[in-house]
């Protein structure tokens, strides 16, 4: 078609073989492919750094302090000024307590919450609720620090009244009600994808919906409900702010949960509001602690991740 | 031969019957649960915080006299960050985004990369906290600024927005891609003309819900070494701040009782921010939800 | 349509003389110049033997209609016409397709400008979600043209070509996807006709359409071949009867015969051919 716009006949063609000379846009093409694979390997260059940091600087504490101290030594006083001593178990003791209470919390609670969303709400109900849950999922943990201090724990005091200010127990509770909704969020998930053809099929027997629920629903989905509890705790494992508040700072080898205790978090934040030197032990020690949860983590990451691909069920 | 006894299966009936009843009201009590905690929460927030709102609370820096202390730097901090990490975050998040949907192919090393990102996404907040402490504040001599906390901070929220805008650039139907390629469009102007303008709002949303998650965050922060009370406004990108989370934390520490309400009303103001984003990002969702 | 009885048993061969060069739309089918000449092409899915050995001849302002079963390799070789196939990996070509005279399956062939001569019309209508301007425009955008006016021009023009002109002018700013099904298909037309293409490959355009519309876009294909080149592959064989003046009868990744139209429906000299036609498989 040849065009009267500007006075000139030009077809289209001859206007689209002009701009195709230009030599700019075959540059761009060639040039963004390189700009975003670098992108991309921020991400990976992010894990390697990690990795190298914690390496690195926990093997300049471990210039200092044997392997073997610390990693069987039952006593953590960095601050005893003569004579420091660095066994990490306390912390990792700490860790548990809250995490194993966290987890007591969460799971069955969470899992009720799941099978509740997935097998009895109605449509309207669970896309009411389902958001109230990702709310509570998204409040920032230092919150949660502060409820349990100051709510939950002098609640508890009323109730055990030999319950200290700093304890296990209120950062535990505080700490499973918030990856409550991730047990429950990835439960009501991995049960919805379930297909209700085999709901349909036990319901044709005479099963009655518990029964369903119990007996093929869970069953069916068990390797999703289990990996969002892995993946659950080992959050609890990280969590920081909710046990630096409402813990305190007493590592202790015991498993007393109604006293003071320190987590691997708790300690790093506490050397890190604190003056330590850089270069000094205890600067290293945080990294040696942080070194440690990230172990941790990775562990329960991966352990999920299998869980999840080696168990799923093939519909 | 019958095997199947009909009295004995009427007898059972009743109490199966029952169970489901109990059961079914104990899911829902499980249930309530979560939610009245939240409830709970908010509630106590709320009345203790709301009486120590007032102008003087947001034009008061930090202090050690409840009566005189207020959010002006922290939420001002809080807001910088933000406007540090939003840029960093995105151009890397959906950077990598585009290049594995677009342009990786499905090998080996793509498939590295997709699982280091859900692996980072597992990594407790405090381990970034570490990892800007040596790189960003030592390494490269950054200090306790607010560019090495805005990167620290970018590192840690990247793998959530890489995944939402994963997810949002995969929406986008393949016919819509064909009909560009028909036309002769090349990639990269099938990428910026027809995809990226269709995914923009799962994006947005997404990376909206990640900047909430870090505005939200102590913990990298402490270990950085960001201080809790500062007295002047940040003037630059290494100069030093301190966020609204960091100022919560301090008051909450504090034995003194009154400062319990002023934790909470500098909660209260946290959590206005945090609605207004969410409710920015829900917008955005709701508004643009495109039918194909 | 077929006549058992005036079966003949030899084969005459198609597209005998070769084309003479001519510059314009010609009447005689011998003297039209050929638009995809296509040699000994193959193709693979992975192992997958898709196309085998395709010797097709496909001349200028005819209306080629492609005909067959499911998965004879319609879709597929239409897709090899304007290097669509190449959006799948683990695709493999072999042979030459010639697009007036020089092979687009050479590396140096930009397929860029291939796609801006060759367009293409898709089965199920899929108009950006953009406005009504802004999916025509999209082409002559992407290729430089930015001046207001000259889009202006191409806009109706090539809304006037896909006969919808009067139906949105009055709503170019809208969104597309307001449009009915068949509007939208042609607004895929109007947009595929923006950069004046030599060549339109439809991949069965009506399947997903009403009958009314259906019938409004076999009326434009019988208006558009006096100035384009038609290929349209199509599942419905009384479709391919009635607007096309070629047809080429695929199985199994085979032409098992290639004729006009009337002769094909009428007299097929292939078993196959008449079988399919008459039926007896699909």
């Amino acid at each position: 078609m040849a065009l009267g716009g500007l006075g000139r006949e030009q077809s289209v063609q001859e206007l689209i073989a002009k701009s195709r000379e230009k030599k700019g846009k075959k540059f761009i093409e060639k040039l963004m492919p390189i700009i975003l694979v670098i992108t991309a390997l921020i991400s990976v260059l992010t894990t390697i750094g990690i990795v190298f940091t914690l390496i690195f600087e926990t093997f300049e504490f471990f210039q200092r302090v044997s392997i073997t101290d610390y990693l069987f030594g039952k006593e953590w006083l960095p601050f005893s000024g003569s004579e420091p001593l660095y066994g990490v178990l306390p912390l990792i003791l700490g860790t548990l307590k809250v995490s194993v209470i966290a987890a007591c919390v969460a799971v069955p609670l969470g899992i009720a919450a799941a099978i509740y969303l997935s097998e009895y709400a109605s449509d309207r109900t669970r896309r009411t609720i389902k958001p109230i849950l990702e709310v509570l999922a998204g409040v920032p943990t230092i919150v949660y620090g502060f409820f349990a201090l100051t709510f939950v724990t002098p609640i508890l005091q009323e109730l055990m009244p030999s319950l200290k200010i700093f304890n296990a127990l209120s950062p535990g509770i505080v700490v499973g009600i918030m990856i409550l909704p991730m047990i429950a969020s990835l439960s009501e998930d991995a049960m919805s994808s379930v297909p209700n053809s085999i709901r349909e099929g036990a319901l044709a027997l005479g099963a009655t919906k518990l029964e369903v629920s119990i007996k093929v629903v869970l069953p069916a989905a068990l390797s999703g409900i289990i990996a969002s509890v892995v993946l659950a705790v080992s959050r609890a494992i990280g969590e920081t702010m909710i046990v630096s508040l409402a813990g305190g700072a007493t590592p202790t080898f015991d498993f007393n949960v109604t006293g003071s205790i320190q987590t691997m978090t708790a300690y790093i934040v506490q050397v890190s509001s604190g003056d330590a030197g850089y270069g000094t032990t205890i600067y290293y020690s945080i990294y040696a602690v942080g070194f440690t949860l990230f172990i941790f983590t990775l562990i329960m990451n991966l352990l999920a991740q299998y869980i999840s691909k080696r168990f799923r069920e093939e519909y | 031969m019958k095997y199947i006894d009909d009295t004995v299966v009427m007898k059972r009936m009743k109490s199966r019957l029952t169970y489901n009843k109990i059961w079914k009201a104990v899911f829902l009590l499980a249930t309530s649960l979560a939610l009245l905690t939240l409830v709970i929460l908010l509630v106590r927030i709320v009345s203790q915080g709301t009486g120590y709102l007032n102008l003087d609370f947001f034009n008061n820096f930090g202090s050690r006299f409840p009566e005189k202390a207020g959010v002006k730097a922290a939420l001002i901090g809080s807001i910088y960050l933000m406007l540090i990490i939003a840029p960093v975050s995105m151009f890397l998040g959906v950077g990598t985004a585009i290049y594995l949907e677009e342009y990786a192919k499905k090998n080996k090393f793509t498939n590295f990369i997709q699982m280091n990102i859900s692996n980072l996404a597992g990594v407790p907040s405090i381990v970034f906290g570490l990892l800007g402490l040596t790189i960003f504040v030592r390494m490269l001599f950054l200090g306790k600024s607010l560019l090495a906390a805005g990167f620290t901070m970018s590192l840690l929220i990247l793998p959530v927005i890489i995944v939402a805008s994963q997810e949002a650039i995969r929406s986008v139907p393949k016919e819509q891609r064909e009909a560009s390629y028909g036309m002769g469009a090349t990639k990269w102007q099938t990428i910026t003309r027809v995809v990226l303008p269709a995914a923009i709002p799962g994006i947005l949303t997404g990376t909206i819900l990640a900047l909430s998650r870090a505005v939200g965050e102590t913990a990298p922060l402490v270990v950085l070494g960001i201080p809790v009370i500062l007295q002047f406004l940040p003037d630059g990108l290494l100069s030093q701040f301190t966020t609204l989370p960091m100022q919560i934390y301090d008051w909450a520490k504090r034995p003194q009782e009154e400062f319990q309400f002023v934790a909470s009303a500098g909660i209260i103001v946290l959590m206005i921010l945090l609605v207004i984003m969410n409710s920015i990002a829900i917008f955005i969702r709701n508004k643009f939800q495109k039918r194909y | 349509m077929v006549d058992l009885m005036n079966k003949t048993n030899n084969k005459e061969t198609v597209n005998i003389k070769t084309p003479s060069p001519s510059m314009g739309p010609s009447i005689q089918a011998a003297d039209k110049n050929s638009v995809f000449n296509t040699k000994n092409f193959n193709l693979w899915y992975g192992d997958h033997h898709a196309l085998k050995d395709i010797n097709l001849d496909i001349k200028e302002n005819d209306v080629t209609a492609i005909i067959g079963p499911s998965g004879c390799g319609k879709s597929t070789y239409i897709k090899a016409l304007n290097r669509m196939v190449e959006l799948v990996p683990i695709v493999k070509t072999n042979g030459e397709i010639n697009y007036r005279g020089r092979n687009i399956l050479d590396a140096s062939y930009e397929v860029e400008e291939l796609r801006t001569r060759v367009g293409m019309v898709f089965q199920k209508p899929n108009p950006f979600p953009k406005s009504i301007y802004d999916n025509i425009a999209y082409g002559p955008r992407i290729h430089g043209i930015k001046n207001k006016k000259i889009l202006d021009e191409i806009v109706e023009k090539s809304l006037r070509g896909a006969a919808i002109w009067d139906e949105v002018k009055d709503r170019l700013n809208q969104n597309a996807y307001g449009l009915s099904g068949g509007q939208q298909q042609r607004i895929c037309i109007a947009r595929c006709l923006a950069i004046e293409p030599d060549v339109i490959l439809m991949d069965e355009p009506t399947s997903a359409l009403d009958p009314i519309s259906t019938l409004k876009v076999e009326e434009l294909v019988q208006e558009l071949k006096d100035n384009y080149s038609i290929i349209i592959v199509t599942h419905n064989m009384q479709q391919a009867a009635r607007i096309s003046d070629k047809t080429a009868f695929f199985l199994n990744g085979e032409v098992v015969e290639f004729d006009h139209t009337d002769k094909i429906f009428s007299t097929p000299k292939d078993q196959r051919t008449e079988d399919y036609i008459s039926g007896r498989f699909g």
